[in-house]
């Protein structure tokens, strides 16, 4: 037969007889050779030979070699009417041709022509090919011809369904390029199709289409609800081509069953019972002896029964239904197959957080255990490890938690740091008897210490200082555990804060007296790193409170080189400044500085967020159930992890007068923790304050108070701003000149605060707080916008830009942006720097808008930028001569604005003047002969020149109004001047 | 401390596989064929580290061969074992192939326990080797001649075992250069050097200590200073600058040094007595002119000339000039003179064979290439260089051999009743002109 292509059979044995790749190599040459003297030469090829070259260039193609020639001949193939030139063009064409290629053209001409051809297998190739190359052009030239075929009356099977799946290639692609029409109702009923095919094909693309618009395909329920129950109902001999082994079209029920999953159960009753009695009969099935032993056959059955079990979990609302898919999967936890198990473990952590079913499935809990212990495939214990987390309830924590621990040693090293985290949660949250909690971390730590990430010791101390009751078994606890011969450093880090809290209340005990305490920890201290080593030492110093009588031994501790000049910085000055509080201070003072810490503020348990990050779909789906349950029961753990939403809540600082030092000093050490409980990393500013002896009282230090505590971290802080900028450098286009500003201007009124300070909160609401700092010299500054998370999930598409809503301030003002990351996770804080060059004078003030999507919802937030004239005006000190002077020079009318107007403020003349300080202004004395009345001068800086100002303000007591009178250079200055300083006095 | 080597035929399969020690297992051979030779991405790197372990392979033809270590052991020693392994094994039965590989597995184990023992390579000289390593049958050794092979092996000389005698004492030297050359299409070299070896064949009685005598620099000058006093006439610059040289573990390296004689006593047999380098003053055996005009996008015409530069006495033998063509060429016309001109698609290129070719001789090809239209206009022809083979009758970077003188003491021949027997030959390397 002619048809064979024997040329390229012989071709392709040759090149498989070949015995290196050297040889290939040859030989493809050759071949190559060949067909370019072919195509080049003077005989005109006829059809076959064309394709038969084209074959076998596709074949070089595909044995991974470049092929730049033969495309004119595969376009050539397109024309032909017989079928297998076209089909191999196509087949060319698709995989071959670039999108750019400018033979494309050609081609689509070609499969314009196709698609109208009367022929429905050459429709079939041209749909074929469209979806192949899949690219924007052809989803833009043809994405609106191709609906027709799908709901042309006349047209084949075949063609609708290569339509349905061209048209479902394009969606993906270029979903925007598919227009909605009329077309989209009449999809819905191809469910109706006596075709099997198309209805499969037809199902895949409106589960695409309901995607994005739910409600337009409504209709698609009951459809698909009626045909699955029909193949539900048939037997595998209906249905003949559509059955696989014994199983009546599988893929098409799942897609019917993953399509329902869309949409919340129905609310029709009959067609929800209909639905029903559909699962139920898949339900039913599952438990007939199999029709045959071939895994094909219980690959598909069990491909369906699990699709229908999600759906059953999806719609939540029939008891008996889950009750029964749980049972069902409990056959299959004792399955041979570890597919099966893996899988049905993975349902029925679903399963479980369902109110429904959470018990059926606790009555799996020994199967699932055993499974934990005996399971060969690691995937599968990790299941297993999800499941006993997702089930555990107050009633059987205690077992469960237990377990987990005992697994813990022999489980596998990757799944260890997350079962340590899983096991921390459960025994936090469902713990009644704090010394079971404690019992159950310190032995978390004791097993797999190295896998105990921070969070998890941080939160066992906070217990501990907020439950009284269990503070003396603790350090019992912690004592024992640390006489053991080795024993983590972890260990140490809880064992040193917990005795030099609570030592004294085992000290009574001989086993455990004061010095018996300090030994022990002491023997600790040199094989630890340097942080837990400056932890003992604040521990040595609270022990020197709590005991004097050992006081002597911890001076020499303190005093020896080893710490006293340790090459650590924070080892050493602790070391020092502990030594001089030891030797000089009187116990009172001692008392008071080194008194117990006080109790934690309740707040969400930041391992929660640390475990989510790990495993965000599980940990949500059980989160969800989690808040449910705590809504129903009025349980007495409100204290329970998940209880309080709201994450920041700032301490009180602790302690006072000189003892503040100390205190932030003790709270410093663990300033990480109090800053990492809080969720909010400040970019390491807050421990560098508080080490840095500036006495910040805070023991948490949190954004708020970080920003405002300008005074103290203000060097700090800004040193750690541009570096945490640096990192982002995406160059995005973040200044926008426009007038328009989008959506309203919010937070006015704080804005007004700016005038006359530099840093604060802007704006804040429930997701977001907006903080900004600025620093401004001569005429340039620096604003450090610093933005806060308060939610527990990531804001999305973060992004921010500042709007000038005045075209000249593109002149007056030189901005640049060193943008953000376009993500803010939760419960964190970034910042962006934005750096402002004064130009020349303005009075337009920028706007920051801040756009993001939260859990789905994408919001946009415009502010003001607290970005004034002032903030570029230095004071300046004159005698009253030059004073008077530059007053007359400057008495043009417009260079003089006088306004009249009432008091905002209470009068208060110590208030007002640090308000004009801050405004810029210098205040000077012995000028005015009115001795209430405010005078000063200011210079404005900027690029293109500076501009000298002056002032004077009058205020009248009883009439509670102002007089004040600006005097500047540039006319508009001083109205400008004069109207911002009027909104702050 | 070599841990294992193995033998891999280019499927992955193992020919040979061979464990020196504990700690290296048999997965280690999978790790190899997994990671290297079925690597996703061509591996280049001789030198590879999978899970601790270190992988160094050599390749040759078809065959994989690869030591395998868990210690951090001198890479080049390895590869210079290696090489010593392929050149013993090469010498045992011929051409490195996979049907050899197998029909002389035995052989090889053989080998393998004598070249390395515990991972530490041992004797890799071929001669000896021979000696109680043979291709016949097992043959059960006397208790004297197995002493006799301790002791030579064992022994200060161990290359050359005693009480050797010959009829007639014979010695040939070949001195093999290959010279290596890239040129500017103007005619500027642009990078030459000759890397020579001298071969050396000895069939003589007892144990003979030789003295050799070449042209280099050094060693005539230092020579000379010597005798300063008879020097007087001898001006003739005919001496060549060696850049490096390296000997057979025979030479007297003491000697070498301190008197710049090379002395030796031989191995019996074929041994390559020294190798060099030379980059200076190469007499170019040919020169290539090459013409490449590009008409339009379809055509392109080649001129080629290739001119012998040496004596009009001397012939040259199994020229080959390689003419690389553009990746869309549809046809070729080749036009020449002397010797036959085939376009060869398999290798995109043209190749020009010349049987014999006299010096100071101009040859001359021209071809014209048709090309196809190429529809990604992106890619342009590279135009690589166009290279050439041959072998020529003399030494390209004037190597000469001065003298070879044989003395021994204890048996009575002398000096002239050894007949010797000098041969040079000058082979191309990778001699390439751009064009």
């Amino acid at each position: 037969v002619k048809d064979s292509m024997r040329g390229l059979a012989v071709f392709i044995s040759d090149i498989r007889n070949c015995k290196s790749k050297e040889a290939e190599e040859k030989r493809i040459n050759k071949e190559l050779a060949n067909i370019r003297s072919k195509f080049k030469g003077d005989k005109a090829l006829d059809g076959y030979q064309k394709k038969k070259y084209v074959c076998k260039l596709l074949f070089i193609f595909l044995l991974g070699n470049d092929i730049d020639f033969g495309h004119m001949e595969a376009v050539n193939l397109l024309n032909s009417n017989k079928y297998t030139e076209k089909q191999i063009g196509y087949l060319f064409i698709s995989v071959l041709i670039s999108e750019n290629n400018e033979l494309m053209r050609l081609v689509q001409q070609n499969l314009k022509n196709d698609l109208a051809s009367r022929n429905p297998v050459h429709v079939n190739l041209a749909l074929e090919c469209i979806a192949n190359i899949g690219s924007k052009e052809m989803a833009e030239m043809f994405a609106p011809e191709i609906p027709k075929l799908l709901v042309m009356g006349d047209a084949g099977d075949t063609v609708k369904q290569s339509a349905a799946l061209c048209l479902l290639k394009l969606f993906r692609t270029a979903p925007e390029m598919v227009p909605l029409g009329d077309w989209t109702s009449r999809v819905i009923h191809l469910l109706n199709d006596q075709h099997m095919g198309v209805v499969t094909a037809a199902v895949s693309l409106i589960e695409a289409l309901v995607k994005r618009n739910p409600d337009d395909f409504k209709g698609c329920v009951s459809l698909s609800i009626s045909r699955l129950a029909r193949i539900v109902t048939s037997s595998y001999t209906d249905l003949q081509d559509y059955t696989y082994y014994f199983v009546p079209a599988p893929w098409l029920s799942v897609k019917l069953l993953r399509l329902l999953q869309n949409y919340p159960p129905p609310e029709d009753t009959t067609v929800r019972n209909r639905l029903a009695e559909c699962l139920e009969t898949i339900l039913n099935k599952a438990v007939e002896p199999p029709k045959s032993k071939k895994v094909q056959h219980s690959n598909a059955k069990n491909a369906v029964l699990f699709e229908a079990i999600s759906l059953i979990i999806h719609m939540d609302s029939d008891p008996s239904l889950l009750v029964r898919a749980c049972s069902q999967l409990g056959q299959f936890l004792s399955n041979r197959e570890t597919n099966l198990r893996y899988l049905a473990l993975e349902s029925m952590c679903l399963l479980a957080t369902s109110e429904f079913s959470h018990d059926a499935v606790k009555r799996h809990q020994e199967t699932v255990v055993t499974a934990l212990k005996s399971e060969r495939d690691v995937s599968v214990r990790q299941r297993a490890v999800d499941l006993l987390y997702a089930m555990c309830d107050r009633s059987n924590a205690e077992e469960i938690v237990g377990e987990m621990l005992t697994y813990l040693e022999t489980a596998d090293y990757s799944i260890r740091g997350e079962l340590v985290l899983k096991i921390a949660i459960l025994a936090e949250k469902y713990a009644s008897d704090y010394t079971w909690y404690v019992d159950t971390i310190l032995n978390l730590i004791r097993l797999a210490g190295d896998f105990v990430s921070e969070e998890v010791w941080y939160r066992v101390i906070q217990i501990v200082i907020n439950r009284e009751d269990v503070q003396a078994y603790a350090a019992k606890t912690v004592f024992e555990a640390l006489e053991a011969p080795a024993c983590h450093e972890n260990m140490v880090k809880v064992g040193g804060y917990i005795l030099g809290e609570f030592g004294n209340l085992i000290a009574g005990d001989a086993r455990s007296s004061p010095s018996t305490q300090f030994q022990l920890l002491h023997g600790k201290f040199h094989l630890c790193s340097p942080p837990t080593r400056a932890l003992l030492l604040s521990a040595y110093i609270k022990l020197v409170n709590l005991f004097p009588e050992i006081r002597e031994d911890i001076i020499a501790v303190l005093e020896s080189d080893a710490n006293l000049r340790n090459s650590n910085v924070e080892i050493q000055q602790r070391a020092s400044e502990y030594l001089s509080l030891a030797r000089n201070s009187t116990q009172d003072v001692l008392a008071t500085v080194l008194e117990e810490m006080p109790p934690f503020p309740e707040r969400e348990s930041s391992i929660l967020a640390q475990l989510r990050k790990k495993k965000p779909a599980v940990e949500d789906a059980i989160r969800v159930r989690g808040e449910k349950q705590q809504q129903r029961p009025a349980s007495g753990a409100a204290d329970g992890a998940a209880a309080s939403a709201a994450p920041i809540a700032a301490t009180p600082a602790s302690g006072g007068g000189g003892g503040v030092k100390l205190q932030g000093d003790i709270a410093g050490a663990e300033s990480n923790t109090d800053s990492d409980l809080l969720g909010l990393d400040f970019g390491g500013s807050a421990p560098a304050a508080a080490a840095g002896g500036g006495g910040a009282g805070g023991g948490s230090v949190d954004l708020l108070s970080s920003i405002l505590d300008v005074g103290v971290s203000s060097s700090s802080s800004s040193s750690a701003a541009p570096s945490a900028a640096s990192g982002a450098s995406a160059q995005r286009k973040t200044v926008v000149v426009g007038a328009g500003a989008s959506g309203s201007i919010v937070g006015e009124e704080n804005w007004h605060k700016f005038v006359c300070k530099n840093s604060g909160v802007l704006y804040e609401n429930d997701i977001l707080q907006v903080g900004v700092k600025c620093d401004y010299q001569q005429s340039s500054g620096r604003i450090v916008v610093y933005y806060g998370n308060k939610t527990p999930a990531p804001l999305a598409q973060f992004a921010s830009v500042i709007n000038l809503p005045d075209s000249s301030l593109t002149n007056q003002l030189g901005i640049q942006v060193k943008p953000v990351g376009d993500r803010v996770g939760a419960s964190e804080q970034v910042n962006e720097v934005i750096t402002v060059d004064c130009m020349a004078e303005f009075f337009a003030c920028p706007l920051l808008n801040i756009r993001f999507v939260y859990s789905g919802v994408a919001q946009s937030i415009t502010l003001k930028l607290p970005l004034t004239i002032n903030k570029f005006m230095q004071s300046s000190e004159m005698d009253s001569a030059t004073f008077f002077q530059h007053w007359k020079q400057l008495s043009q009318p417009e260079q003089e604005c006088q306004k009249i107007f009432q008091a905002k403020f209470p009068m208060d003349a110590e208030t007002t003047k640090t308000k004009i300080l801050g405004f810029g202004f210098s205040l000077l004395s012995n000028i005015d002969s009115n001795p209430a009345n405010f005078v000063g001068a200011g210079i404005v800086q900027t690029k293109s020149g500076n501009i000298g100002s002056l002032f004077r303000l009058e205020p009248n007591q009883q009439a509670q109004m102002y007089r004040l009178t600006v005097h500047s250079i540039k006319p508009g200055v001083s109205k400008r001047l004069c109207e911002l300083l009027e909104t702050q006095i | 401390m070599i841990g294992g080597l193995f033998v891999y035929n280019h499927k992955g399969e193992v020919l040979i596989s061979r464990v020196y020690r504990d700690d290296i297992g048999r997965n280690a051979v999978d790790a190899f064929r997994v990671n290297v030779i079925h690597a996703r991405q061509q591996v280049r790197s001789p030198v590879n580290m999978i899970a601790r372990t270190s992988f160094f392979h050599v390749k040759r033809s078809n065959i994989w061969l690869c030591a395998v270590s868990k210690k951090n052991l001198n890479a080049a020693l390895v590869f210079q074992f290696l090489y010593k392994m392929l050149e013993v094994m090469g010498s045992y039965f011929g051409k490195i192939n996979e049907e050899n590989i197998k029909n002389n597995f035995v052989l090889i184990y053989e080998l393998l326990d004598e070249l390395l023992d515990y991972g530490y390579p041992q004797n890799t000289d071929t001669g000896v080797l021979k000696t109680f390593i043979t291709q016949q049958g097992v043959k059960s050794q006397t208790k004297e001649e197995t002493t006799k092979i301790t002791n030579q092996v064992t022994g200060q000389i161990a290359w050359r075992r005693e009480g050797i005698k010959y009829r007639r004492n014979e010695l040939f030297l070949d001195v093999v250069e290959s010279v290596n050359l890239l040129m500017s299409p103007q005619g500027q070299v642009l990078s030459a050097h000759v890397s020579g070896r001298v071969l050396m064949k000895s069939y003589l009685s007892g144990m003979p200590e030789c003295k050799f005598g070449i042209n280099d620099k050094v060693i005539v000058e230092s020579r000379r200073a010597a005798d300063s006093s008879s020097a007087a006439g001898a001006t003739k610059s005919g001496h060549i600058a060696i850049d490096d040289c390296q000997f057979h573990q025979c030479v007297k390296l003491s000697k070498f040094d301190t008197e710049h004689a090379i002395s030796f006593i031989p191995p019996d047999g074929e041994f390559e007595l020294m190798r060099y380098r030379n980059t200076k003053d190469i007499s170019l055996p040919f020169r290539v002119i090459p013409l490449v005009r590009e008409i339009g996008r379809t055509k392109m015409e080649v001129k080629v000339v290739v001119k012998s530069n040496f004596k009009p006495s001397l012939l040259a033998q199994k020229v080959e000039v390689r003419i690389p063509t553009p990746l869309n060429t549809s046809g070729v016309q080749v036009i020449c003179m002397k010797g036959k001109a085939r376009y060869k698609a398999s290798d995109n290129a043209i190749v020009w064979k010349i049987k014999r070719m006299g010096g100071m001789k101009e040859w001359q090809l021209s071809a014209e290439i048709d090309l196809l239209n190429a529809t990604d206009k992106a890619k342009k022809w590279t135009r690589p260089p166009i290279s050439m083979n041959f072998e020529v009758p003399f030494a390209a970077s004037g190597f000469k051999v001065r003298y070879l003188k044989v003395f021994e003491s204890k048996l009575n021949y002398s000096d002239h009743d050894v007949i010797k027997w000098v041969r040079y030959i000058g082979k191309s390397g990778l001699y390439e002109t751009r064009c």
